[in-house]
């Protein structure tokens, strides 16, 4: 009797932490870019950069930055698309 | 100084920091050869600016920027409390790229002098690719040396105080689907030390005063800690050209809160050209202890009358083109680009008058407002 209850409490238990090693596993597991290498094409177009001239672009936040309160924040860290 | 002051610091950071690419790949290998001219509320800012990058090897890229300011300036601050004066100002940038692997690491040094304020900034950057390439994550961090002194007549007469400037910065480029990418910025500075213009007094209450107002001393405290955060999305429009919205805000202990929003559209057209036109808007609350037109003289422990420290809102047109060639010679330019720029600027200040034209009542006069035309004509090459 005893044992039956314990296989009862135990079962979810141990079907509980198997389901849960396996999502924590595999958050261990490489993520698999959902934007293939070979679906990037657009991306890669120059005109999707954020910084496509850094020197007009540069330019251009001095002429705002030197008559506003507010700075910062304006820079771009690139596309990020690996796509070169 | 009398124009820029301590905004410069970081604004020479930008440019230094704005080359910094993909985490996986060193900036492309590129020249640009600028011209920019501002014009509006009786200034004239115009000059050179020549930006120059090279890879050697297969894991370092440096790159070296001259910048010129070239003033004529009979501003409103200028006509109301000084005469007006010409200047010149010229920046040099350093920077060095190294790339390991997926990450990429930034260091620079920028130096900008004028006759009353010399500023030296140096900056570390750290990028890193990750997740397939889609996500970039970078962190920055800035320090920012000045000195301010004071010119007559342009004639150098003093320092008259120093401002250190620390800046951290965060950025997240991120992959979305394959027509969108977003950006995400954050950063918080710290200023302290002489964070005013020596140049620009208070306006107060004079009953002795022929105009019925006098001009003082203003007091700026020496701290000041900003923190910004922008959002930016770029979208492949089907019909090849692309489409991006940006937002910021941002905030300070000096109680300026401000909202930026800006729209760009760029459409290549036929095989050569590509056109931009975009729309930027602005819009500030006031510092806590600014104001206009003081009561009467030391009214409180710190006062300001700085333009850039009022309520204000601004809109920004732009229209740009860039055409595209291959020239034969010399062999190693693989391509080229003539480039024009041009932006409408317009600020309303909705709490600083011109006090230029005259009023019985002081504080009365009409709300100033600014018009400017800022132009840039560039060539590039690629090689």
């Amino acid at each position: 009797m005893s044992k039956t209850v314990s296989y009862k409490i135990v079962s979810p238990l141990l079907l509980a932490a198997v389901l849960l090693g396996s999502m924590l596993l595999g958050g261990c597991s490489p993520i698999e870019p959902w934007v293939k290498p070979y679906e990037r094409e657009h991306l890669a177009d120059p005109i999707m950069s954020f910084d496509r001239n850094p020197i007009s672009n540069g330019y251009l936040d001095h002429v705002f930055e030197v008559r506003e309160g507010a700075r910062g924040a304006t820079g771009s860290v690139g596309g990020g698309c690996g796509c070169n | 100084m009398r124009l820029h002051l301590r905004a410069r610091w970081l604004a020479a950071a930008v440019f230094g920091l704005g080359a910094a690419g993909h985490a996986d790949v060193l900036p492309e290998d590129r020249t640009d050869v600028l011209y920019h001219r501002y014009e509006g509320g009786g200034l004239t800012v115009q000059g050179p600016s020549v930006l120059i990058r090279k890879k050697f090897g297969d894991s370092f890229s440096a790159s070296y920027q001259y910048y010129e300011d070239l003033i004529t300036s009979a501003s409103i601050d200028v006509l109301s409390q000084a005469s007006a004066y010409k200047e010149k100002r010229t920046q040099h940038n350093f920077n060095l790229d190294y790339l390991h692997g997926s990450t990429l690491y930034s260091v620079g040094f920028i130096y900008s002098g004028e006759p009353d304020y010399k500023s030296n900034t140096g900056f570390f950057n750290v990028s890193q690719s990750m997740f397939g390439d889609l996500t970039t994550v970078s962190f920055g961090f800035t320090q920012g040396w000045d000195k301010v002194g004071e010119v007559d007549k342009g004639v150098f007469q003093k320092y008259v105080g120093d401002a250190d400037h620390r800046n951290w910065s965060l950025g997240l480029s991120q992959v979305l689907t394959r027509n969108m990418l977003l950006g995400l910025n954050f950063e918080t500075d710290e200023n302290d030390g002489y964070l005013q213009s020596p140049y620009r007094g208070v306006r107060f209450v004079d009953p002795f005063a022929s105009k019925g107002y006098s001009f003082g001393p203003a007091v700026a405290p020496n701290t000041r800690t900003g923190t910004a955060g922008s959002a930016q999305l770029k979208y492949y429009l089907p019909w090849h050209a692309a489409l991006d919205g940006n937002y910021r805000l941002y905030s300070d202990t000096w109680g300026i809160l401000a909202n930026t929003v800006k729209v760009g559209y760029t459409q290549p057209l036929f095989t050569n050209w590509t056109l931009e036109a975009t729309a930027r808007y602005y819009w500030q609350r006031h510092a806590s202890f600014y104001s206009d037109l003081y009561a009467f003289e030391d009214s409180q422990n710190f006062t300001s009358r700085d333009r850039e420290l009022a309520q204000f809102h601004s809109l920004t047109l732009g229209l740009g083109g860039s055409w595209e060639f291959h020239p034969g010679w010399p062999h190693w330019v693989d391509k080229g680009t003539l480039n024009f720029n041009y932006n409408r600027l317009r600020i309303d200040y909705q709490d600083f008058h011109n006090n230029l034209i005259p009023s019985p009542v002081p504080g009365d006069e009409p709300l100033y407002t600014l018009d400017a035309n800022v132009m840039q004509f560039f060539i590039s090459f690629w090689y």
